[in-house]
């Protein structure tokens, strides 16, 4: 249904040709997403986090971070509607006195760049892995489809506590804090490279047996280069709509696991670590220190989901 | 179908060698066997004596077949933090995760799979809508912020129920369980619906998913070319194509919801199998870690292995292995 | 051709359409045909022209965005296309029954064949278990599959692909419908199991007096088995007359051009003649006559104005060259070029 299709024989000419720019714009992925609005917005949140966390040192208020900024006597301000509110703390400050939104963009930060990192490792690890697979085939393919099968009935919280834990056994303590995010990335993407890995073999598979890649043999290009130009076209769809989602994922397997206090450092809290640190205030009526946090968590990784959702739907050739 | 369940066991024992491997090596190259193995106020001649009985001298193999022998019988040795045998604690324990795991797995598929045919079957209705949209948001909620709010509402400023321990538990044989007291039950009601609302939100979305493809196949369009009721074609063909493969899906969710139990055992100070093992990663308590690891190993081979099973059991196609038996005298 | 009889069922201006975000899209435009108690009638025509949606339209299964938007469809004399949807159940399978192109996925793989045809019986008719369970190895025997009392029990993965389409058959027979739509049903089996499923096809429909739709593309299948045929175009009928007739006398220029491109043993030919062109996209169908822009035969009113099923010698045609006010006799559009058996 191109609009750049000419009627047969009829005489008539259509309307010349449109560019490519313009078929982009009306094809289906752009319509559906200028129809629901709730993906727009969710796209508008995202963005907004996105930019914050980029611009984290100029966009918060105060930076909680820095000690010498930090007034004791300010701390356990409520929000600012509320009777004891100060308006410099718009949503209150913790038990040290930070401001709860500054502490929550640096959080956002904390968490996007893990859940970002992370996903990005285990793409490019689970892409490489499945085209070697897909291409080599014979054991090396068993083998790493075995190993994908067995690590995929494995929790992912499960194989980054593990990660961790060894970690924090093996490495002497003083490296702890510095090595903990690198850690923490790799823990993540440990369990998330399947997804990809899969997807990617498939796609590899089918493409082995065409005859341009016999032929590029003949012409001394290697055929993975070859096959990875005429596979990602493939793949492209379903890879980002597996990254998107994977992305909510990891951001919510680093908070818990900072919650648990086994993720990020206190130095560098995420969401979930600041989570963690209000709930002790719960019980004695300090509840903006732990909600706040909460529902920024919930927002992000809610937007992206909906995102994620609103591709994998318009990228699915058979719901059009 | 013999030969189905030998190569089935013959898998889960090599899975169950390599956790073994890993934990193995967790024992031996990352802090000290021997302190391991004793209580502390072992005296060198001690050491020296666990030192040969471990087969600490002996090639790397047998070491290995060493410590395969005690991981059998349940021996790991004694917990760094607590200074008790790990066998012991992980017995205490497992109860109390095994009970939570259980009501929140039955929760998510008893709620679970009936929403999710209701959302496949009523697509446009603003229920369903509404429905599909708050899974959305709990598929990005995470465990312990569920955790949290429910403590918030139900025990900060409500009230009515507990926010934390087991309440009282009654011991029956080597199990404790907490259904038999009322204080137990309430304890339980929190922790299981949390943990259940990951689960229960996939199991919907999946099964809504799976049902909408098989409404779609040829053969439900041919049942309704045969004039079948929709009650006959809904729920006597779509249904049953439909919880085929959530079956397996359902089954590994257990797996992931004893994980899961990690979480919430922390948020609600739940005394299990998960509350034990953060505790052991904290303090870098490697025998509790080393044996948790094996034990979710076992678990989780187990689980693989009735779920392929269910799987043989309700799919014919997997029962016959020719197809065309007998009687194939002309097309 | 009964013309005396009344007929079974009669489609009367039927159009259907599909509304797409880039437009309405008219797949059966202004149809009407009728068939006769018993009769075979073939609808033929190149992917895309129409006819398994107006089949699907008649049985009422069309699905969104697809809908009846004008005509009326009559079964042995009332209306049925605008029957509530359990009134319309009750029809199908019982008074109509279908038969799809894919016999290994019109059968629900986890029941047993048996089952499958017990239940359509038990839903249509006054039996109970055992009585339904006879019937359906009775049935499974009149296909033609051996040791019915064994294999009904058995599951469709367990048969070959002819007799999953034997299974089928019965399935649409069980409850003695008087009319069966049969869309390709030979197209996804072997050449040499096809000519098997069609002699049984024929020889069940004639034993039980029921009248068959059947659409497909293959000519040859319709030569062995049709009475009448329609051939359609664009979503619409461009002919339609006893098969005979249709086959060796078409009149309308498009059934001319398809019969003189299929093949046949013995020709002397270097290369197959073609129409030029290809169907028009269904969001483009040219002003007039559909198939004006490809047609041979064209002249100013074809690109004008839209014909109607006009005579034509004995057929029905589509064509304003039997336009019976034409001042200019029509030449005769010769015999086709391509012989078919039988």
């Amino acid at each position: 249904m191109d609009k750049g299709e000419l009627a047969v024989g009829t005489g008539n000419t259509q309307a010349p040709l449109p560019t490519a720019w313009n078929r982009a714009l009306d094809s289906d992925i752009v319509y559906s997403f200028k129809r629901s609005p709730l993906v727009m917005v969710a796209a508008a949140i995202a963005f907004i986090y996105v930019f914050a966390a980029l611009f984290a040192p100029w966009v918060a208020p105060h930076n909680p971070f820095d000690l010498k900024t930090l007034n004791l006597l300010d701390a356990f301000t409520p929000p600012a509607w509320t009777e004891r509110g100060n308006p410099q703390y718009f949503l209150g400050t913790d038990d040290q006195g930070r401001d709860v939104i500054s502490a929550i963009i640096f959080g956002s930060r904390m968490s996007l760049v893990i859940g970002l990192a992370a996903t990005l490792l285990a793409m490019t690890v689970g892409i490489t892995l499945g085209l070697i697979s897909g291409y080599v085939g014979g054991k090396l393919d068993a083998f790493i489809m075995r190993v994908a099968d067995v690590q995929l009935s494995f929790p992912a919280i499960l194989i980054a506590l593990l990660i961790d834990g060894l970690a924090r056994a093996a490495l002497p303590k003083e490296s702890h804090d510095q090595l903990a995010v690198y850690v923490l990335i790799l823990a993540i993407a440990a369990s998330g490279w399947v997804s990809y890995a899969r997807t990617v073999r498939g796609s590899t598979l089918v493409e082995r047996n065409k005859e341009y890649v016999q032929a590029a043999r003949v012409i001394g290009r290697h055929p993975l280069a070859i096959m990875f130009s005429h596979v990602l076209p493939n793949v492209l769809g379903p890879v980002l709509v597996i990254a998107t989602l994977q992305i909510g994922a990891a951001i919510i397997t680093e908070s818990s696991l900072s919650f648990l206090g086994v993720g990020v450092p206190p130095t560098q809290p995420s969401l979930g670590t600041l989570i963690r640190i209000g709930n002790d205030f719960l019980f004695s009526g300090e509840w903006w220190i732990t909600v706040f946090p909460g529902l920024a968590l919930v927002i992000l990784v809610l937007s992206i989901n909906v995102l994620g959702d609103w591709l994998r739907d318009a990228l699915n050739p058979r719901l059009r | 179908m013999l030969a189905f369940i030998l190569r089935r066991l013959v898998q889960g024992v090599i899975v169950m060698l390599v956790v073994g491997f890993i934990a193995f090596s967790l024992f031996n190259f990352v802090g000290d066997p021997v302190s391991l193995m004793l209580p502390p106020e072992a005296t060198q001649a001690d050491r020296e004596q666990m030192r040969s009985i471990l087969g600490l001298d002996k090639p790397f193999y047998q070491q290995f077949l060493t410590f395969l022998g005690n991981a059998v019988q349940g021996n790991f040795g004694i917990s760094l933090r607590l200074g008790r045998p790990v066998s012991t604690l992980l017995v205490e324990r497992l109860p109390a995760t095994l009970e939570l795991a259980i009501t929140a797995a039955l929760i998510a598929l008893v709620v679970g799979i009936p929403i999710g045919v209701y959302t496949a079957l009523r697509r446009d209705s603003w229920v369903s809508r509404a429905l599909l949209t708050t899974s959305l948001v709990g598929v990005s909620l995470p465990n312990f912020l569920i955790g949290i709010f429910l403590i918030l509402i139900f025990a900060v400023w409500l009230g009515v129920l507990p926010s934390f321990g087991r309440g009282d538990t009654t011991a029956i044989g080597p199990w404790t369980t907490g259904l038999l007291t009322a204080s137990g039950a309430k304890a339980l009601v929190l922790p299981a619906i949390t943990l259940s609302f990951f689960p229960l939100t996939l199991i919907m979305r999946l099964v809504r998913a799976e049902m909408l493809e098989v409404l779609r196949t040829d053969y439900i369009k041919f049942a309704r070319a045969r004039g079948l009721s929709n009650r006959a074609v809904h729920f006597g063909h779509a249904l049953k194509n439909t919880l085929v493969p959530v079956i397996t899906i359902a089954g590994l969710q257990l797996g992931g919801i004893i994980a899961f139990a990690i979480i919430t055992e922390q948020v609600f100070q739940w005394p299990g199998m998960g509350l034990l093992f953060i505790q052991a990663v904290q303090f870098a308590d490697i025998p509790v870690m080393a044996a948790y690891l094996c034990l979710i190993g076992l678990i989780f081979v187990v689980i693989n292995l009735v779920v392929d099973l269910l799987y043989y059991l309700v799919d014919p196609r997997l029962r016959v292995e020719r197809s065309g038996a007998g009687g194939g005298g002309g097309h | 051709m009964s013309e005396n009889a009344a007929p079974l069922l009669s489609v009367r201006n039927l159009r259907v359409e599909f509304n797409t975000r880039r437009g309405t899209l008219v797949a059966v435009d202004d149809v009407s045909f009728d068939i006769a108690p018993g009769e075979v009638l073939g609808v033929v025509g190149e992917s895309g022209a129409g006819k398994s949606i107006t089949g699907t339209a008649i049985i009422g299964l069309l699905e969104r965005p697809g809908r009846i938007a004008a005509g009326e469809v009559l079964l042995e004399g009332s209306r049925i296309d605008n029957l509530p949807p359990d009134q319309m159940r009750r029809i199908r399978g019982r008074r109509i029954g279908a038969i799809f192109q894919d016999p290994l996925t019109s059968l629900n793989p986890l029941f047993s064949v048996g089952r499958q045809i017990t239940e359509t019986i038990e839903q249509h008719l006054p039996m109970n278990g055992a009585q339904a369970r006879s019937r359906a190895i009775e049935l499974l025997g009149e296909v033609g599959i051996p040791a019915p009392e064994r294999r009904i029990d058995h599951y469709p993965h367990q048969f070959s692909g002819g007799m999953r389409q034997r299974v089928v058959i019965a399935l649409a027979l069980c409850a003695n419908p008087r009319l069966i739509i049969a869309d390709e049903p030979t197209t996804a089996l072997d050449v040499s199991i096809q000519a098997q499923i069609i002699t049984l096809l024929k020889r069940l429909c004639r034993d039980h007096g029921t009248a068959i739709m059947l659409v497909t593309h293959d000519m040859g299948v319709i030569a062995e088995t049709a009475d009448r045929v329609a051939v359609m175009y664009a979503g619409r009928i461009a002919e339609i007359g006893p098969v005979q007739q249709v086959i060796h006398d078409p009149q309308h220029p498009y059934t001319v051009g398809l019969m003189g491109s299929i093949p046949a043993v013995g020709q002397d030919v270097e290369r197959l003649p073609q129409i030029e062109g290809s169907m028009p996209r269904l969001t483009a169908i040219p002003q007039g006559c559909a198939f004006n822009p490809r047609c041979p035969r064209v002249f100013e009113k074809c690109r004008v104005e839209r014909p109607g099923l006009l005579q034509a010698n004995r057929t029905l045609a589509a064509c304003w060259l039997h336009d019976p006010d034409r001042t200019v006799p029509a030449p005769p559009t010769g015999r086709s070029k391509g012989t078919l058996h039988g």
